[in-house]
């Protein structure tokens, strides 16, 4: 605006206003830092790539930082975990304990759990390192399985993301199992039982499951050998792997860049957002401290697998409220839900598909229905398009009700595992609750389901309604004549953009068996069996409403409401007199209705 | 030994071995077999009197002459016949508010208890008067001090745990049955349930367990109560369970939060 007035002040200022400014050089300290960059760029040239990562543009919104926790719950894993290396002894050598904890001294135990109470009680801050160790591990499985939700709710998995969201799957496995080794390693009583239990699961295995269960033991259990290979797998083989798919992860978020929420602006071909440097650095640099701080207070104040209480292993003990934690639950749970007759004998070789099923089948079936999904749903919906927007969960009620289902089915195996500690804590008994637990596991999943899927659709009704009709003030008016009627609040484009800007959706359609010629021609059941799950999918779908749809509320739409309050049009009206579909051409109001997102913030 | 030979198949020899067989089993069994411990000596009054409370409090369920009632619906029992259960069992259960029971349910739970300790000893008195069983035992017996909390955890591991969890928390049986947490149970309590089984949980005799080895026992389960809380809070000693519910509602919850709360931080 002020460059078309008149400049002031002296007539000297006014013929140097053309110059080009001398900007001031960059300070003493800076042009050190550049020295220092440049000497660095010269031999490696890292500035295109570092410049590269510096200024991508990342969008902002709190579920975004969930995949964040599980990142940094992995790298605080790392860090403590090879702390504890330094004083861990993976070794199943049996030795006396003459350690500080009374309780267990002068008792016979092995190396790997004389070590481990070493490093509780005897290393200076040991107890805490190991503590943060398994929290942070908990921690990070539970970050990984919501970034999965927040992945799974919001469509982000969808092209061109498939790969990034399979190799999240393998990771979320690995995960799972690497922390299953870990609870294994220190020669404790539960992690002994947990690993007769997984000896007892291996052997179920079909025809090789007992030279498996010998192989991976080396022998009977629980045999010398088991320790060492965990240990080698948990600290070498697995996060090694871990690290590599991560980082795969990751790189792949940056070069495809980050999904963002719908909202003015912000299209399949730009990311709204902030650049790394400086808000993202010092935001997700700012989280590390924050989730590290928060891991830390917590094992400083909360017990989690307390070696010294459970007692040395020994095959013939057993305790009470034996459990895996939390991520190795549902396939426990599992087990406790499986009735006892699905053991069979066939021609004297024992199947034991009641344990089978649940230990043997589930774990990777999880991990497959998930890695799986995005595919499927693909060639459900034909949708081959790019997505850089994220849909609103109740955008795709199908999807989010299957994906409620989902998470309903995984809880009550989950749940399963702790019959045990329900039944005493809530004093119910333990044959009651798991045949609870048996029913909801047919009943649960479908009822969630069902019921997700009814609220998306009325949420998006709600959304249609809100578009067509925006808010109800609750202020009456009086017309001239003596009538009434409620005024409306007109949305403003933005909040109607969120509302509007998703794409309509409709099953797909069969091609005619009969072609032009009047030859009949036949439909593959491939085909059949997809318009079928297209028809599950889309058959009651709520579409945005469209620009005609609105120009027709403004105008002809008020006469549902005239028959209530029949005259005046004028007083109902007033309240979207200025919207941008007052046009009333379709084409126009939605150059219109698209367009608001003209405005603002960086694009990338 | 010839004559002995000769006479092998004379038709009392066949009488004469099994004779002498049950003669040398009996003896032998009653020279290792584990003793009966004995009621602590008690007066006559003192019989009497429990007597009268046990005709009192106890005669509905258990019959007046302590021989036990059926409740007339199939085999269902309202109080089992008392003789031989000695005076440690009425020691426990009328110590730990178990008995009188309040309400009929699938196992008596610990409660407030109803009577004074004379009481008890005195209706203990009179059902150790109806048949010899195990006794109260003494101070020594279950003093914590002397036993040794290393080797209880052992005894523990290997014979309790399975019910009772790793640290007594206590463990769920079938049918709303339970073995209960152990914390803050008297020693004496603990050795009279480990000599007479209340409930679900089986008979740990003197032949299993030896008396000082029950001291142990006692002394591990005071030492884990007496321990500071060395990791923290301990989350109630149950195990994974408590441990990923809390990381799921306590850890994730404030890292939620303080992402939605950086996520509205203006950039």
């Amino acid at each position: 605006m002020s460059t078309d007035t008149v400049p002031s002040g002296r007539p000297a200022d006014r013929l140097r206003d053309g110059d080009t400014k001398v900007e001031p050089g960059p300070s003493a300290a800076a042009r050190k830092v550049g020295g220092v960059a440049g000497w660095i760029d010269d031999r490696t040239s890292s500035a295109k790539g570092v410049n590269y990562l510096l200024r991508k543009v990342f969008p902002d919104h709190w579920s975004f930082m969930l995949g964040e926790i599980a990142m940094y719950s992995l790298i605080i894993c790392l860090i403590s975990g090879a702390l504890l290396t330094l004083w861990f002894v993976p070794s199943a050598t049996q030795v006396v304990y003459d350690g500080s904890y009374v309780p267990l001294r002068g008792q016979t135990m092995s190396d790997a759990y004389a070590s481990t109470l070493n490093i509780s009680f005897d290393i200076k801050g040991g107890l805490i390192v190991r503590q943060i160790h398994h929290w942070a591990a908990l921690m990070f499985v539970v970050g990984l399985t919501v970034h999965m939700f927040r992945v799974f709710f919001t469509g982000a998995f969808r092209k061109p993301r498939e790969l990034n969201w399979v190799i999240g799957t393998v990771l979320a496995l690995l995960a799972a199992i690497e922390g299953f080794a870990g609870y294994s390693l220190p020669d404790d009583l539960l992690s002994g039982t947990g690993l007769r239990a997984m000896e007892g699961f291996v052997q179920t295995a079909p025809v090789i499951g007992s030279y498996l269960a010998y192989g991976i033991f080396g022998g009977p259990f629980p045999g010398e050998a088991i320790i060492p290979r965990l240990y080698s797998a948990h600290v070498l083989l697995l996060p090694a792997v871990i690290v590599g798919l991560f980082t795969a992860h990751i790189v792949l978020v940056a070069v495809q860049r980050h999904t963002q929420f719908p909202g003015p602006g912000r299209t399949n071909d730009n990311v709204v957002g902030y650049r790394v440097m400086p808000v993202y650095a010092a935001k997700a640099g700012g989280f590390f401290f924050i989730v590290f701080g928060i891991i830390a207070l917590i094992s400083a104040l909360f017990t989690i697998n307390p070696i010294w209480a459970y007692g040395p292993y020994d095959p013939s003990p057993v305790t009470a409220g034996s459990q895996p934690d939390w991520y190795m639950g549902a396939y426990d749970g599992a087990l406790r839900l499986l009735p006892g007759w699905l053991e069979f004998e066939i021609f004297g070789n024992t199947l034991s598909l009641n344990i089978a099923l649940g230990a043997l089948v589930l774990l990777p079936l999880v991990y497959i229905v998930l890695g799986a999904y995005p595919f499927v749903e693909r060639w459900v919906t034909g949708d081959t398009g790019e997505h850089h927007l994220l849909d609103r969960p109740r955008n795709n009620p199908t999807r989010t009700g299957i994906g409620m289902a989902g998470i309903v089915a995984y809880s009550v195996f989950m749940f399963a595992a702790g019959n045990d500690i329900m039944a005493i804590k809530l004093g119910m008994s333990i044959n009651d609750i798991t045949r609870v637990f048996q029913i909801s596991l047919f009943v649960g999943p479908p009822l969630a389901f069902w019921v997700t899927k009814r609220i998306c659709l009325s949420l998006q009704r709600r959304d249609r309604d809100l578009a067509l009709h925006a808010r109800e003030s609750g202020r009456i008016m009086r017309g001239a004549d003596g009538s009434f009627h409620e005024r409306h609040d007109a949305l403003t484009e933005q909040e109607r953009w969120i509302l509007v800007q998703h794409e309509p959706v409709a099953p797909l359609q069969l091609t005619a068996q009969v072609d032009e010629n009047g030859v009949e021609r036949p439909l593959s059941r491939k085909d059949r069996l997809r318009a079928k799950l297209s028809h599950f999918y889309f058959k009651d779908a709520v579409n945005p409403v469209t620009p005609a749809e609105l120009a027709a509320a403004h105008h002809d739409g008020q006469q549902a409401e005239a028959i209530e309050a029949p005259l005046d049009y004028e007083g109902i009206d007033g309240r979207q007199d200025h919207g941008p579909g007052d046009g009333g051409h379709g084409a126009d109001v939605d150059s219109q209705a698209r367009g608001v997102g003209s405005a603002s913030r960086m694009k990338e | 030994m010839n004559a002995l030979a000769a006479r092998r198949r004379h038709p009392a020899a066949i009488a004469l071995l099994l004779m002498l067989g049950l003669l040398v089993t009996g003896f032998a069994y009653a020279a290792v077999a584990p003793q009966p411990a004995q009621a602590e000596t008690s007066t006559a009054e003192d019989v009497a009197a429990g007597k009268q409370l046990f005709v009192a409090n106890c005669a509905t369920c258990h019959g007046v002459n302590a021989e036990g009632r059926a409740t007339g619906k199939g085999d269902q029992v309202a109080g089992p016949a008392l003789a031989g259960v000695g005076a440690a069992a009425v020691d426990f259960q009328m110590g730990t508010g178990r008995m009188p029971m309040r309400a009929p349910a699938v196992q008596a739970p610990r409660a407030t208890v109803q009577f004074s300790q004379d009481e008890i000893d005195k209706v203990a008195a009179y059902v150790a008067s109806l048949a010899p069983g195990p006794a109260v035992p003494s101070e020594e017996d279950v003093d914590p001090s002397k036993g040794d909390p290393a080797k209880g955890g052992e005894l523990f591991r290997v014979n309790c745990a399975m019910c009772h969890n790793f640290a007594g928390s206590g463990g769920a049986l079938t049918r709303g049955k339970y073995a209960p947490a152990l914390e803050g149970v008297s020693g004496k309590h603990i050795y009279e349930a480990m000599e007479t089984g209340p409930q679900s949980m089986p008979v740990f005799n003197d032949g299993n367990i030896a008396p000082e080895e029950k001291r142990d026992i006692i002394a591990f389960l005071k030492s884990i109560e007496d321990a500071p809380q060395q990791g923290g809070h301990a989350l109630g000693s149950l195990g994974p369970v408590t441990e990923g519910w809390f990381a799921w509602f306590f850890g994730l919850g404030i890292l939620i939060a303080t992402a939605v709360w950086l996520g509205q931080k203006a950039a």
